[in-house]
């Protein structure tokens, strides 16, 4: 094989691993909007708390002498998701839920308060500085000549994408099998009419921004030991860009969020390798301009239809 | 069973119910007949809760229920098929109905079974997503989807609106089956002749007031309700 392919092909590995984690990320703000319309602009920041606390528990794991890395990473991801979850929940029972009945817009302003809060609140709490890791999983799979042309794909990239699957094909159990599963794709269209069934509006929203906590924690696990570093800004951008994974793909739906990750992911990482890695952003952001412009409804969405 | 007294409900300034009071008694077949705009639907969701009556008390069962959550009231035996259906369009026939039976895990089977022999039509599109199907297809299953409750009460909004004479004949037996079987119906009808007929008893609600409480046999017979509501 030609070096062009080799290198093509390494290009979408990276590609699809960094689109995987906005994938995870994105959900969080697809079902979110789904169910109760708005944006939670909060979401970036549990996604870095996420990662704040992985690093945590993994030097606090150190610390107490475990060598066992998938046992490590399988506790740091736990708890992350676990508390997490918790700030998922508590951020819409403070920030959201008395605006329920408000304006879109006030709610988002609160979102985007609770979002300056929580960064500025880890600012505090952490340091504002980079908090670096050492790299846990080296080593990878090499196909093709050491020396000459070859794809590398490291463990640790394998672990998130395998990750990212079994997240994903879990949360579509969850979605279509379990009773509140079904309970929320039934709010996503019609919260009023769940709630005349008898189904407590409350309990199902507080589900979705759970689950969007956990995949976000998830997320946050995977990336922070991919990149090996952490400080409190690392939401803001990553938020930023799982929200364009989920406009892209269609916001409101699951599959959208997760191909609009993948689809991101890849554009970002052909621009760093054929282009320059500069204008990554450049060109995420385009497409979501484009997209915007041309499939206001993204890949996947559907069109906003007037109920009559 | 379910009493209204002196019950209010605004949107906003404007004033959607002025004070009504009514009755419905355990078995009875009760229906609402009105003008476009006269506050039918505001009341049958009064009494869902949802608009919350801004002042008055409903009683249900002997409870006030006035400020109890929506979904609360709903869990208490109260069902209801809303204005325009509002089925789960993108979703199958059996999620739907599951949704309707989501709190009450007991006899689950059962009462699927039940919902499905009073509708053969849905045991035929089971697995069809719902939008897909006709609009009377859809009234049924709106009904269905509120019996998965197994409810005392069932709430009854314009359920023949837009459908096909044969379907909404279709509907009226189904009420008058489910009347036979010991549920008791609060039906708000745009078709007022065939809803009086059906009826028990009857109320005309002109600009959110009762002017008018009799039997359905009355009503059907009363001069003014004739002229107003019955074309002439």
């Amino acid at each position: 094989m030609s070096d062009s392919i080799y290198y093509f092909i390494q290009q979408i590995a990276n590609g699809l691993t960094i689109g995987s984690t906005y994938a995870l990320i994105a959900i969080g703000y697809t079902m979110v909007y789904g169910i109760i319309g708005m944006i939670n602009f909060a979401h970036g920041e549990v996604y870095m708390i996420g990662t704040y606390i992985s690093f945590i528990v993994l030097a606090g794991l150190t610390m107490l002498g475990f060598d066992n890395v998938f046992i490590m990473v399988g506790l740091a991801m736990l708890v992350g998701i676990m508390i997490a979850s918790a700030y998922g929940f508590t951020i819409e029972k403070v920030a959201y839920k008395p605006l329920r009945s408000s304006k879109r817009l006030i709610a988002l302003i609160s979102a985007i308060g609770m979002s300056i809060f929580l960064q500025n609140y880890i600012r505090l709490a952490q340091g504002s500085r980079d908090i670096a890791m050492p790299s846990m999983i080296q080593g990878g799979f090499l196909l093709g000549d050491p020396d000459g042309s070859h794809i590398l794909i490291s463990y640790m990239q394998v672990i998130i994408i395998v990750t990212t699957v079994i997240c994903m094909a879990g949360l579509t159990l969850f979605i279509s099998r379990s009773r509140m599963g079904r309970a929320c794709r039934a709010s996503a269209q019609d919260i009023g009419m769940t709630n005349l069934l008898g189904i407590n509006s409350n309990n199902v929203i507080a589900t979705t921004f759970i689950i969007g906590a956990s995949l976000a924690a998830v997320a946050g696990t995977l990336l922070g030991m991919y990149y090996g570093v952490v400080n409190p800004y690392v939401g803001f951008i990553a938020g930023l860009k799982a929200f364009t994974a989920a406009v892209l793909g269609g916001i409101g739906s699951i599959p959208g969020a997760m191909l609009g990750g993948l689809l991101l992911g890849v554009s970002e990482s052909l621009t760093a390798g054929y282009f320059t890695a500069e204008y990554k952003d450049v060109v995420a952001f385009s497409l979501l301009i484009l997209i915007l412009l041309f499939m206001p409804q993204g890949i996947l969405g559907k069109p906003e239809v007037e109920k009559i | 069973m379910l009493t209204l007294e002196k019950v209010h409900t605004h949107y906003g300034p404007i004033e959607a119910l002025k004070g009504v009071s009514l009755n419905v008694e355990k078995g009875e077949i009760v229906t609402l007949i009105g003008a476009n705009g006269a506050g039918k639907s505001t009341l049958l969701m009064t009494v869902c809760g949802d608009p919350r009556a801004s002042s008055g008390t409903i009683t249900w069962k002997g409870e006030d229920i006035t400020q109890k959550e929506t979904a609360k009231i709903m869990r208490s035996g109260l069902a209801v098929v809303p204005e325009g259906r509002r089925v789960f369009s993108a979703v199958t026939v059996e999620e739907n109905l599951s949704m309707g039976g989501f709190f009450n895990k007991t006899n689950y089977d059962e009462r699927m079974e039940h919902v499905l022999e009073l509708f053969p039509r849905l045991k035929e599109r089971y697995a069809q997503r719902a939008g897909t199907m006709s609009g009377g297809e859809q009234q049924m299953l709106a009904i269905g989807r509120a019996l998965m409750s197994n409810p005392e009460l069932l709430i009854l909004d314009e359920p023949s609106l837009g459908l096909a004479p044969i379907i909404i004949n279709q509907i009226f037996d189904i009420i008058h089956t489910l009347r036979e079987e010991g549920t008791t119906i609060f039906l708000v009808e745009q078709n007022a002749n065939q809803a009086l007929r059906l009826a028990d008893r009857g109320y005309v609600l002109e600009h959110g007031k009762i002017v008018l409480e009799d039997s359905g046999d009355n009503l059907l017979v009363n001069e003014d309700v004739r002229k107003a509501y019955l074309g002439g």
